[in-house]
């Protein structure tokens, strides 16, 4: 007990732990439809393509979201128009526009006279948030919470047949922009947290966790933000305790989580699904 | 006389250069089951897309019920039953959930479930006897079953036109004559259905009419005669005689089919729903 109070002392560390476990709560909630649509790596490219856009908001001094959804638009369009009006495949495009624009935000940083570490963009600064960050993080994640649990039922219609969702009058075009928009929103968030380069992180690893424990959406939207949240904080402890990288180790965690989980999940597990069946056979011939 | 619940009327459609579909024109009556027979690329899949408004064609207008396809589809009136490698079975939804699909558009912001809802989506289950494997996980369903989820989520709809996307794909005999008595049950209560299809053996069975499609609407009348091998040479080529119809005729609607008639035991257990 004394262990988790400890750090509680410092206005930081609790600074630390509430955005941390916001941010991990709102992305975990996001991964589990990017998980589904496979758009993981779409994941993976606006988290790095609104990098720019943050910079270029911090200059003019407006708002980091506004910046990075502006960026995250330009970086879908620019990803269909390659893949669209060239031969180049869609991970290709993706791979390219992404990391073009990572590296633009790289120079644009570079080139800014600024208190901003470049180290803090690129890996977090958990535990430098200020109230201001608290401010920002708490409203937009808060604002794509809502809108994930609000619109929830379309989201999933959308990622599992969107052909269904026309047919019904809805338009997956918007909802799919929705999601795109929501995820810039998230990568915003969690730029603060773990940084540009771990965000995708946790973006995905959730999800796919929950993915591996059950057959049901609804339970999905539960499961990945517990671990999600529940990893994260036990990251920053231990990162307070063992006196590492804290975004590093919230990322490390849930890797680790979900390690155990893909080996001994009973449903999906590699190890768990054959102890359920020994576990079977066992039965079977004490049956007999 | 009648007006047609589905009206394509000279639609062309190109893909870059590709021609897709040639001023191809379909009049169907209402309650009508009509099979759309026609290789693969001949367009029975952008035909679909042009009712559902998915693509815009380049030339030629569709009416469904006298109404424009997105005035159709803002009613529920458009239902859709997708092919089998269209959808991730993997994807963590039970039947129920898929079904209950079809009342979103009857519901407000969040699509919250009204008791209307579940009673649409239980008469729907029970009306395709999947009331017993509601709880399941869509991809633990046999071919048939899966078939008969989707068709389900059109009744939940209350879709009055639906398109079935190669229904018997995948699917034993058994099955096949399970959800050809449940579309003519749905046509009979005024439904009108239009069905792409390569299993030639089925559709006088299942069948009013027939399309033969080949960009253009080469035939369109009674199964038994579009179903003639002279006809389908015309969209398929010769070799399609050999390969599709063993027997050289085509079974007529009168005559059961042997899955009708006696239970199937070799249809796999799966199939039978004890797994």
């Amino acid at each position: 007990m004394e262990l988790l109070l400890e750090p509680l002392g410092y206005d930081f560390m609790v600074r630390a732990l509430v955005t941390t476990a916001l941010a991990a709560v709102v992305c975990a909630v996001l991964s589990c439809w990017l998980v589904l649509i496979g758009w993981s790596l779409m994941g993976d490219a606006v988290s790095h393509a609104v990098l720019p856009g943050v910079v270029l908001a911090y200059i003019v001094g407006a708002p980091f979201a506004l910046g990075a959804l502006v960026f995250a638009l330009v970086a879908v369009t620019l990803i269909g128009v390659v893949r669209n009006t060239s031969r180049v495949k869609e991970d290709a495009a993706i791979g390219i526009v992404f990391s073009s624009l990572f590296a633009l935000g790289l120079v644009l940083i570079s080139v800014t006279p600024s208190q901003t570490d470049l180290n803090h963009i690129i890996f977090g600064n958990l535990l430098g948030v200020s109230i201001p960050d608290l401010i920002q993080v708490l409203v937009l994640g808060v604002v794509a919470f809502a809108i994930l649990i609000l619109k929830r039922r379309d989201l999933t219609l959308y990622a599992f047949d969107p052909i269904h969702a026309h047919a019904i009058g809805l338009s997956p075009k918007r909802l799919g922009a929705l999601l795109l928009g929501l995820l810039a929103l998230t990568s915003v968030v969690a730029l603060q947290t773990v940084g540009v380069v771990l965000v995708v992180a946790m973006l995905i690893i959730p999800g796919a966790t929950a993915y591996l424990l059950t057959d049901r959406f609804s339970r999905m939207l539960v499961i990945a933000p517990v671990i999600s949240a529940v990893c994260s904080l036990a990251g920053i402890y231990i990162s307070y305790y063992l006196d590492t990288a804290s975004g590093a180790m919230v990322v490390l965690t849930q890797g680790v989580v979900f390690a155990v989980v893909y080996l001994f999940s009973p449903r999906q597990g590699l190890i768990g699904t054959r102890l359920a069946k020994a576990r079977r056979r066992k039965a079977a011939a004490l049956a007999v | 006389m009648i007006s047609p619940a589905i009206l394509v009327e000279h639609v062309t459609v190109h893909y870059g250069e590709v021609l897709a579909l040639d001023a191809a024109s379909v009049a169907l009556e209402p309650a009508r089951i009509c099979g759309l027979v026609g290789m693969n690329g001949s367009g029975k899949s952008t035909l679909f897309k042009v009712i559902m408004g998915m693509i815009k064609p380049d030339a030629g207008t569709v009416r469904i019920n006298g109404q424009s396809p997105s005035r159709a589809r803002k009613q529920g009136g458009i239902g859709y039953v997708p092919q089998s490698e269209d959808v991730d079975w993997q994807f963590p939804l039970s039947v129920r959930d898929v079904v209950m699909m079809g009342r979103y558009g009857h519901q407000g912001f969040t699509r919250r479930a009204s008791k209307a809802d579940r009673a649409a989506v239980d008469e729907a289950l029970d009306r395709v006897e999947l009331g017993p494997y509601a709880g399941r996980q869509i991809g633990q369903l046999s071919g048939g079953q899966k078939k008969r989820a989707f068709v389900a989520r059109g009744i939940a709809q209350g879709a009055t036109t639906m398109l079935l996307d190669e229904p018997f794909a995948g699917v034993d005999k058994r099955s096949e004559a399970t959800i050809t008595r449940l579309l003519r049950e749905l046509a009979s209560d005024g439904c009108t259905i239009l069905v792409s299809t390569h299993d030639l053996h089925a559709l006088p069975q299942l069948c009013d009419e027939a399309i033969l499609l080949m960009h253009k609407v080469l035939m369109h009348g009674p199964p038994e005669v579009v179903l003639q091998p002279e006809n389908l040479a015309m969209a398929f080529g010769l070799d399609v005689l050999n390969s599709e119809l063993p027997e050289g005729n085509v079974p007529d609607r009168n005559v059961p089919a042997p899955g009708i008639t006696a239970p199937d035991l070799t249809a796999p257990a799966a199939e039978r729903g004890n797994h």
